[in-house]
């Protein structure tokens, strides 16, 4: 599986073998079928997309049509071990609602985002007095899909106000290599957050 | 009629029929001493009967999915835009089996075939199967076809109800199930209107309390009525706008105030209705509209499909479309549910489609790309 996004690698480092998982937005169902196949994972992918949806199909993956911004109503609490959500928070409508569905379905939620502290997004804005657009950010503001763009710091605090425990926490560029220094300066120097976290009791 | 036949279909076939002596014990209580059915096929079986997909047929239509009877046909079989050569349900990979139900007026027993005990008509004693009886009489047939396992079993509608019923009833018999427009039993709205229907057919005058047969005469009218019903809510409101807006059948333009045939919507209900009189029958159209209401696999599981579908091992591929009032999106979404919470494998697609319950026998191309992904999947893992 070389050819596996890195995000979906760093992903899956975190998913231990054989649990039951839910992949929202889960694209052409490269992550699940690579979960599948080496790590005896079973689970369903939600999508919106049709031809991602044929994808996932050709691909061996279970994948239910679905929009996200609807929620997660049709599953059960504590239903999965996993619930993973790259690239999406970011796009839906409620992401606070939808980071509450993660944790009510899931023992665990896997959360990906596009960093928008980082100090090349900073920059633009201060500077240039654009909106941001970088490799991990590609669309303009006005064809962007990504309608709630949020920091580290915006997420932490959310967690917190949510009472959602952080279990884990990588950051890493866009192209999700790790980045020198990101321990220090997290907010600032990554581009990409990825974040494992559970609801405290 | 086909002036020749397309490289893609799977030409000129001919239907099949067994008898079947082992008495069938119906849910009702009834038996069934002997039963025939009729059915067709298309491809060849493997040598080790692995690539075998049952069709199961919806409410009006028949064993004659695919291909055409003779040259003289205006039409092929019902679901021939998915069964072919380099199709969905392709018969260079798969041997195709489509039998017609019991209760059927194609041929199997049912009300308009002879009662081998009495040598006449069935007519209304014919006893109102359920889709579970019918699924048992299909397993004979598997049986007696020498197919080992269903590679998949596959249907819309009533037909993909026939589906969950085998899923449940025979977990060990099928690797594949593939749910399309269907529903996990009907609604009081469904219900409601079929007894429109029954009723058009039993009070009309020639009914005879179902002996129409003995009176060489048919309802006509009533079966008329049932199929406009019924044809109504198979179409979409924008499906009939498209097709028909509120065109005048004559090319006039001016209203004739009387009650003739003015608008073409209402043409097309009548001459769909009287080609549907023409072949169909209206004993065996009251037990199929009785046995949709019955289907409710549920029932037999403290009326919880999750756990109906606990025991099942097949693989579900379901798939609705988004202007079918029939069996809506959210009654195939019951059916996901259902299979997620029980752990079990589904995917679901939900098909943007203008044409309403009868876009299942449509070649809408994101369906048919979603009925290929697939059926190479279930073809590889047959070859594998």
């Amino acid at each position: 599986m070389s050819e596996l996004r890195s995000d979906l690698s760093l992903i899956r480092q975190w998913i231990k073998p054989g649990s039951h998982v839910l992949d929202l937005g889960c694209g052409d169902g490269k992550l699940l079928q690579a979960l599948q196949e080496e790590q005896g994972v079973e689970g369903y992918g939600l999508e919106i997309d049709p031809k991602n949806i044929t994808q996932c199909i050709h691909n061996g993956v279970n994948v239910i049509q679905a929009d996200l911004d609807a929620g997660l109503s049709d599953f059960a609490c504590q239903a999965f071990d996993y619930v993973i959500m790259t690239q999406t928070l970011q796009a839906l409508h409620f992401p606070d609602q939808l980071l509450e569905e993660v944790l009510r379905v899931g023992r665990e939620g896997i959360v990906t985002f596009p960093n928008f502290g980082n100090w090349r997004i900073r920059l633009q804005l201060a500077l240039g007095g654009r909106m941001p657009v970088s490799k991990a950010l590609p669309s303009t503001w006005y064809n962007t899909l990504n309608i709630h763009l949020c920091t580290l710091k915006d997420f932490e605090a959310l967690c917190q106000q949510r009472n959602i425990k952080i279990l884990e926490r990588s950051v890493v560029d866009y192209a999700y290599q790790p980045i020198a220094g990101h321990s220090l300066l997290p907010n600032l120097l990554g581009e990409i957050a990825t974040y494992r976290c559970t609801r405290l009791p | 009629m086909p002036k020749s036949i397309p490289a893609d279909s799977v030409g000129l076939v001919t239907e099949q029929s067994l008898i079947f002596d082992e008495p069938l014990e119906l849910i009702s209580g009834r038996t069934l001493s002997s039963y025939k059915l009729v059915f067709e096929t298309y491809g060849e079986l493997n040598s080790n009967g692995t690539n075998a997909l049952l069709i199961c047929h919806a409410l009006s239509s028949d064993h004659h999915a695919a291909g055409y009877h003779n040259m003289d046909d205006k039409k092929p079989g019902w679901w021939d835009s998915c069964i072919g050569p380099g199709k969905p349900f392709d018969t260079n990979n798969f041997f195709i089996v489509c039998p017609n139900n019991l209760g059927g007026c194609k041929g199997s027993s049912g009300p308009n075939q002879p009662n081998p005990e009495t040598g006449k008509l069935y007519g209304p004693d014919f006893p109102i199967v359920t889709v579970k009886d019918w699924v048992n009489s299909q397993q004979r047939l598997m049986l007696a076809l020498g197919i080992k396992q269903w590679a998949a079993v596959i249907g819309g509608s009533l037909g993909g109800m026939q589906v969950i019923q085998w899923a449940i009833d025979y977990p060990s018999s099928l690797k594949h199930a593939l749910v399309i427009a269907s529903a996990p039993h009907l609604s009081a709205q469904n219900i409601a209107f079929n007894e429109v229907a029954r009723q058009a057919i039993r009070t009309d005058p020639n009914f005879h309390d179902g002996h129409y047969y003995e009176h060489n005469t048919i309802p006509s009218t009533g079966l008329k009525l049932a199929r406009m019903l019924g044809h109504i809510t198979y179409l979409s409101d924008d499906a009939m706008r498209a097709k028909f807006d509120r065109d005048l059948s004559d090319e006039g333009f001016s209203y004739n105030y009387n009650y003739d045939v003015e608008f073409q919507v209402e043409s097309y209900l009548r001459h769909q209705a009287q080609s549907f009189v023409d072949r169909f029958d209206a004993n065996t159209y009251l037990l199929m509209t009785k046995l949709l209401d019955y289907f409710d696999p549920a029932a037999d599981y403290d009326n919880d499909l999750a756990k109906a579908f606990s025991h099942i091992q097949a693989r579900f591929l379901v798939a609705s479309f988004t202007s079918d009032w029939r069996f809506a999106p959210t009654r195939s979404r019951e059916i996901v549910k259902a299979l997620i919470d029980a752990k079990r494998h589904v995917s679901y697609a939900e098909i943007d489609a203008p044409h309403g319950h009868d876009a299942f026998l449509m070649p809408i191309p994101y369906y048919i790309e979603v009925l290929n992904a697939y059926m190479r999947r279930v073809s590889d893992e047959v070859n594998a």
